[in-house]
């Protein structure tokens, strides 16, 4: 098979899968067996290979298309399906190293969730749907990132936003959960207007949906409105890739099942955004006023972020921060005009985002807690759940960006780039955006080690009471952990041996940033440690914690409980009262701010919400005081009228025989008048 | 003869004709005050068949076959006269009132079980209809 | 009195012998019309109606339309009064004078034929002004003229006339049969 049939084929496999999965997902019913085909169908043997092979495949398809690839020149293909008026629409791919690289790491991440998620959601009724939308959410991301054209992009591009609407509200039985998916859909898609008026604009300008066409056209500078377009291009990123401002359903998307997060932070929906922009990084750079607003974004994003990550208390919104840090440091590089570092540090960080969310899914179920808080009051995790302690470890140690782990070097890479704009050895970006996001990246350094350091010192080092025994973890969440685990060390290392793949571009570290970013990601490791044990000796006089009442049910059954309640016990916010908590101390008089996302959700609400909230009840009133008063008012004369025409329904003949003919008389009289007038005139 | 005679006199004819149709309560009153008005009618019909001197006579062959279907109109008339006093033990014609306007919950079911009982709740009915007329 | 105002009016001041017996009966046969209509004695309204009836019938012979006026005679007094005063027994009509004879229609009823009336002489008169009947020369109506119309130009709406009778006829008896069989 040719490379382009091959590529075809793997958004199309787990597509395929998906619609395989929906069309014969059975209706969800606990009282009634299923009979017949159905039931041999949908045995639990049969939608589980349904789930899983067509996602591995299409990995393994991904890396031989990868290979064969090479980092060469870019493949294109293109079809056109049909005639679509003056810009047209293609079926197109392009593959170019970027592309072939993101579509492993997507197929890796997928396959290993899919895995996970046969033995997460073990007794799920909702296990097949829920199987089938994560295929189809890969299925869109692949399409995202194999797409040679916007308008195809565009469609996966939906896909995953509607897909992540349905992910992330699988427990929709909680509240938390509608809620949250209701956010992430409406803060993504409030993103996606103006995204898809850029992509009009850029059309309008260049005259092709074509990627190739684009940059040929951005090339030979045909391109007019470079910053209005590269704007409303950033505001739909913002919202995929949960930059400021429009980051706030990202820690919210928590409330859907631990894969579901993986695979969203790891390698699909929030990457797309980042690798939008990776593709069209020229049209981008054909404005230095998008690239300083993209900077000053990424800027506010990675510190922000990184004080919110050290606040939270339940372990998945503290990853969920640390994610919106991470892609603060690819939106950083694409500010100072890398993509090579910027899809480096993607492609490094979805491998250590899925070991740490997938470890974390572990961690909540054997500790049957969610809360930061509870698990420094247990000891004894790290002996339960051995594996997802190691890799949790290392992938922690990769977050933090300690060599030689692959977050150092792709954290690295960016910081270099900043470092060369900055200094005025790249021309790409102004120098502006170059030291504010190498200010900001190392600032966020120190806060990412001290995040991660103390998730690391609270979940694994507490001291309590032991952890509730519940036997070994499936195997089938384990092994993806290792598996995962293997390029979250490894991956780093080949930083010389796949330049190929990145435009050719070297990405090794320099010495000035290596030890500028090391030292101060120690500093804050160290200090973290330094106030955790400071505070640790204040754990055991206050008992805080919140633990399920089913620990041996499914995985997925206990996290959503574990949401439940930890809203319960500590409210909305992600904060627990914790005077044991380092971040406390750290943090100071700014952690109750962090601790609630800096409440730029109050923000919003005052901003938009209530105002909304406001019109809405205007309209309400309008709608019943008003405009129903004429509907009601129209109801009540007809109903008047009507009475009175009843009135005349007396029922006597010779009354409306009377009636009869008083009106055939003047009739008749108006007849014979009318004539004589007539005759006369 | 001035032919204006007999045309007035037949138009006083037929309204006085209209007259005991729209203001009579006996049936029979009623239906007397109908061949009033067909009487009338015949005057006109015979009074321009003469005045026209009509070869063909239509005015009178008209007036004869209105003389005979008059006759047969009485004759059904009557027999239906008869058989709404039988059924409802009345023959008023404003106590017909059965296609009157009522509210649905006051309306009576209809209750077949036998011709008293039929009439006397159709009675019953028109009194009440009286009632709220 | 309103047929007098009405000859009156048309300006005609030679009145003939025809015209004088015409008015005359006129007027008799229209009171008696009104009493049929007003009295509240129902018998005697079936009496008053033969006076009218009757008086028409003397209209027709001074129109001379014999046969008609026979056959007015014949029909109408004869067997249509009688026919009448039959249903008023059957239907338990009662005797002497009963307050309800007129139903609470009466004041439209009048107003609509007053209006009526004063329309239809108005038109009438003002169409007729001019117009006189000749009378003279061989009855129009004779007996033998009649049948000679009739049966020469008229046979058809004659015979289908009497399919009608036929009709009246069953339907009639079908509707004043007592449905005793089907109730017992």
């Amino acid at each position: 098979m040719t490379t382009t049939t091959l590529a075809v084929l793997v958004p199309l496999l787990p597509f395929l899968g998906a619609a395989a999965g929906l069309l014969l997902c059975p209706p969800v019913s606990r009282h009634r067996p299923e009979t017949g085909l159905r039931a041999l169908l949908f045995a639990p043997g049969f939608v589980r290979p349904l789930a899983v092979l067509p996602t591995l495949l299409a990995t393994v398809l991904a890396a031989v298309v990868a290979a064969r690839q090479g980092g060469g020149r870019a493949i294109d293909a293109a079809t056109q399906l049909t005639p679509t008026g003056s810009v047209p629409i293609d079926l197109a791919l392009h593959l170019d190293g970027f592309a072939v690289l993101v579509a492993v790491l997507v197929g890796l991440v997928a396959s290993c969730v899919q895995i996970y998620s046969t033995a997460y959601l073990r007794d799920d009724p909702r296990y097949p749907s829920y199987a089938a939308l994560v295929s189809l959410f890969t299925s869109a991301m692949l399409l995202v990132v194999y797409s040679g054209d916007l308008m195809v992009l565009l469609v996966g591009w939906e896909i995953m936003g509607i897909c992540s609407y349905f992910l992330v509200g699988h427990y929709w039985e909680t509240p938390e959960a509608r809620a949250a998916s209701l956010k992430a859909f409406l803060v993504t898609k409030l993103g996606d207007v103006p995204f898809l008026i850029g992509l009009f604009a850029l059309a309008a300008d260049t005259g092709t949906f074509r990627i190739t066409g684009i940059l040929a056209a951005v090339a030979n500078g045909g391109l007019d409105h470079p910053t209005l377009i590269a704007l409303l291009l950033l505001a739909g990123v913002a919202g995929k890739s949960a930059q400021f401002p429009l980051h706030t359903w990202l820690p919210d998307a928590m409330a859907g099942p631990t894969p579901v997060s993986a695979l969203i932070h790891a390698a699909t929906m929030v990457a797309a955004g980042i690798y939008f922009v990776a593709r069209l990084l020229p049209v981008f750079a054909q404005s230095g006023a998008a690239l300083v607003v993209l900077a000053v974004m990424a800027a506010i994003t990675m510190i922000g972020s990184g004080l919110a990550a050290l606040a939270q208390d339940d372990i998945k919104r503290v990853l969920a921060y640390s994610t919106i840090g991470q892609l603060g440091y690819m939106a950083g590089a694409l500010a100072v005009g890398d993509r090579g570092a910027a899809v480096f540090h993607l492609l490094s960080h979805g491998a250590f985002k899925a070991v740490l969310f997938l470890a974390a899914g572990v961690v909540i179920h054997a500790a049957g807690t969610n809360s930061l808080a509870a698990m420094s009051r247990m000891g004894g995790l790290t002996k339960r759940i051995p594996d997802a302690y190691w890799t949790m470890t290392v992938a922690l140690l990769a977050l933090a960006a300690i060599p030689p782990f692959a977050g150092f070097f792709s954290k690295e890479a960016v910081l270099v780039a900043a470092e060369h704009t900055a200094l005025g050895d790249r021309h790409v970006a102004p120098a502006a955006a170059g030291w504010t996001v190498l200010v900001a990246g190392l600032l966020a350094a120190v806060l990412t080690a001290a995040y991660a350091t103390r998730l690391w010192l609270l979940a694994f080092r507490g001291r309590g009471a032991e952890a509730p025994d519940h036997g070994r973890q499936p195997v089938a969440m384990t092994a993806v952990l290792w598996v995962l685990a293997v390029p979250t060390i490894a991956f780093g290392l080949t930083v010389g041996a796949i330049t190929d793949w990145f435009d050719g571009h070297g990405l090794t570290p320099t010495v000035t940033t290596a030890v500028l970013s090391t030292g101060v990601g120690l500093i804050g490791g160290l200090v973290t440690y330094g106030a955790w044990r400071h505070t640790s000796a204040l754990a055991a006089r206050t008992t805080v914690g919140t633990v399920v009442a089913h620990p041996d049910a499914e995985p997925a059954l206990i996290e959503a409980q574990a949401m439940t309640a930890h809203t319960a016990a500590y409210g909305a916010d992600g904060d627990a009262p914790d005077p044991a908590d380092p971040g406390r101390l750290l943090l100071g008089p700014l952690h109750h701010h962090a601790a609630a996302g800096f409440h730029l959700d109050a923000l919003y609400t005052a901003l938009f919400v209530r105002p909304v909230q406001a019109a809405a009840s205007l309209v309400r009133f309008l709608d019943r005081e008003v405009v129903d008063t004429y509907v009601r008012g129209s109801g009540a004369v007809a109903r008047g009228l009507g009475t009175a025409v009843r009135r005349a329904q007396t029922g006597n003949v010779q009354t409306y025989l009377s009636a009869l003919l008083a009106g055939s008389l003047v009739l008749a009289i108006a007849a014979v008048v009318f004539a004589n007038v007539n005759a006369g005139s | 003869m001035h032919l204006a005679y007999p045309a007035v006199l037949a138009a006083l004819l037929f309204c006085t004709g209209l007259y005991g149709v729209l203001a009579r309560r006996n049936a029979i009153l009623v239906l007397m005050s109908v061949e009033l008005m067909l009487n009338a009618v015949n005057l006109n019909l015979v009074a321009f068949d003469v005045w026209l001197r009509d070869t063909l006579h239509a005015g009178q062959a008209l007036t004869l076959f209105t003389i005979a279907i008059s006759a047969a109109e009485i004759g059904i008339g009557l027999a239906i006269v008869l058989a709404v006093y039988r059924n409802r033990g009345s023959s008023d014609v404003d106590r017909l009132r059965d296609t009157a306007e009522t509210d649905a919950a006051e309306a009576l079911p209809d209750d077949e079980s036998g011709t008293e009982d039929q009439a006397t709740a159709a009675a019953g009915k028109a009194k009440k209809a009286e009632a709220t007329a | 009195m309103t047929l007098a105002a009405a000859a009156a009016h048309s300006g005609f001041l030679s009145p003939t012998g025809v015209e004088i017996a015409f008015v005359l009966v006129g007027i008799a046969t229209l009171g008696a019309a009104l009493v049929t209509v007003t009295t509240k004695q129902l018998v005697h309204a079936v009496l008053w109606l033969v006076v009218a009836l009757g008086g028409l019938a003397v209209e027709y012979l001074l129109l001379t339309a014999e046969f008609i006026a026979w056959v007015q005679v014949l029909i109408y007094v004869g067997s249509v009064v009688v026919l009448l005063l039959f249903g008023l027994m059957l239907t338990k009509a009662p005797i002497g004078r009963s307050p309800d004879a007129d139903s609470g229609n009466r004041w439209a009823a009048l107003a609509v034929a007053a209006a009526s009336a004063g329309a239809l002489v108005w038109v009438v008169v003002d169409a007729f002004r001019t117009t006189w009947i000749n009378l003279d020369g061989p009855a129009q109506g004779s007996t033998e003229a009649t049948g000679s119309f009739l049966f020469r130009h008229w046979v058809l709406p004659f015979e289908a006339l009497s399919v009608l009778l036929l009709a009246a006829l069953v339907g009639a008896i079908v509707l004043s049969r007592k449905r005793g069989k089907e109730q017992s």
